[in-house]
């Protein structure tokens, strides 16, 4: 993939891409377990997007502040369509998932929730996930429930410029100086026991791709590899040898930052629940 | 810190084509360590809510400007000069079409 579009380059008008609340519109009521998958990618999207915010005026040059910030708001978007599409099962709203459900109710991966680290770290989060949401997205958009298809069909192309903005900055930092090496190589040894889990499947994962519903993503693993040995290797950087983490479902009983980060998300709207103005 | 952590990234002109068959047009600057990263910014900075179709970016030490001090000679010399304007001219008799 390459960050060029086949698109004509005549100007594109503003406004017409799918929202949430054209999805809350449409009145679809997403069956149980459609509706726990969209929970997956949704809580992924969330987490990362909340971590990633956390750089706004920490990161190297205020035009970085932008590009992660840019980033964030992609996340967030595609965290509140699957959210929004999620609570049309249980009567719930995006806010009440985002903001009233307790650490072990939530379904993200532990990639998303890690630490930002250096820059170098948060980099190298970036590079496996967006590489992995990439491939995930590109099935995605065949799946045979139409709202996630067309979230998919929004996202992927959020998702190649995260993909691209992650590779530069791996190359750059991996064949720069001897320091920003260093700091990258070690970013990917602390990222690389969560990358098995992204690829993991479940008795819910294989039964809704039995119908074409979700992607498995096992199915992703060699594509994923195919795309990121070459970055790595063009960055000098080695593709670390090291085991999974322990654990590694969703359930995050085995989550060592998920609460911290809920705490941080949640705690304005769990205070006011009645909503607050300034 | 060293010399070369304290140096900023080197300064980029930005130029931004809303829509095809119009002109590149400046729309700014900014920060970046090369051109690569330069465009990539650009993007994030300049195209955030629809602007552009197409984004060029180039190094602000390879612009040459006019010296704004000598507007004078440089800008207000054609004051006065209205024979430059094709509406300085009278039509002549006998010209058909024009």
């Amino acid at each position: 993939m390459s960050f060029t579009s086949g698109d004509s380059a005549t100007k594109i008008s503003a406004g017409n891409a799918i929202t949430p609340e054209d999805i809350i519109a449409a009145g679809e009521k997403a069956p149980e377990d459609v509706a726990t998958y969209a929970m997956y990618l949704g809580d992924d999207a969330l987490m990362l997007a909340q971590r990633l915010g956390h750089w706004i005026s920490r990161a190297p040059e205020m035009e970085e502040d932008v590009a992660l910030a840019n980033i964030a708001q992609d996340q967030l978007g595609h965290a509140r369509f699957l959210l929004s599409y999620a609570g049309s099962a249980w009567a719930k709203t995006e806010d009440d998932l985002a903001y009233f459900r307790g650490e072990e109710e939530f379904r993200s991966c532990r990639l998303v929730e890690q630490a930002n680290g250096d820059f170098g770290q948060t980099i190298a989060r970036q590079l496996i996930f967006s590489l992995y949401q990439y491939e995930l997205f590109t099935r995605l958009m065949d799946s045979a429930d139409e709202t996630l298809a067309s979230v998919a069909a929004k996202a992927v192309k959020e998702v190649t410029y995260h993909v691209d903005h992650a590779a530069q900055w791996t190359i750059r930092l991996g064949d720069g100086t001897e320091e920003s090496h260093r700091r990258m190589q070690e970013g990917l040894y602390y990222m690389w026991p969560y990358v098995d889990e992204l690829f993991k499947d479940d008795d819910l994962l294989r039964d809704l791709s039995e119908r074409g519903i979700a992607v498995l993503p096992s199915t992703l693993r060699a594509s994923f590899d195919a795309r990121i040995e070459p970055i790595l290797e063009q960055a000098t950087l080695t593709v670390p040898d090291v085991p999974g983490a322990w654990g590694g479902d969703r359930s995050g009983n085995f989550s060592e930052h998920r609460g911290h980060i809920l705490a941080e998300m949640q705690v304005l709207a769990r205070q006011f629940p009645q909503g607050v103005t300034w | 810190m060293t010399e070369s952590l304290n140096a900023s990234w080197p300064l980029w002109e930005v130029f931004v084509r809303s829509s095809r068959g119009l002109s590149h047009v400046h729309a700014g600057s900014l920060h970046a360590p090369d051109a690569t990263m330069a465009l990539r910014n650009a993007r994030d900075l300049y195209t955030r809510r629809n602007e552009g179709t197409s984004v060029w970016v180039m190094p602000s030490d390879s612009i040459s400007s006019s010296d704004p001090d000598s507007k004078g000679g440089f800008f207000e010399s054609p004051q006065g000069k209205n024979f430059r304007h094709a509406t300085y001219y009278t039509k002549s008799e006998g010209v058909k079409h024009l």
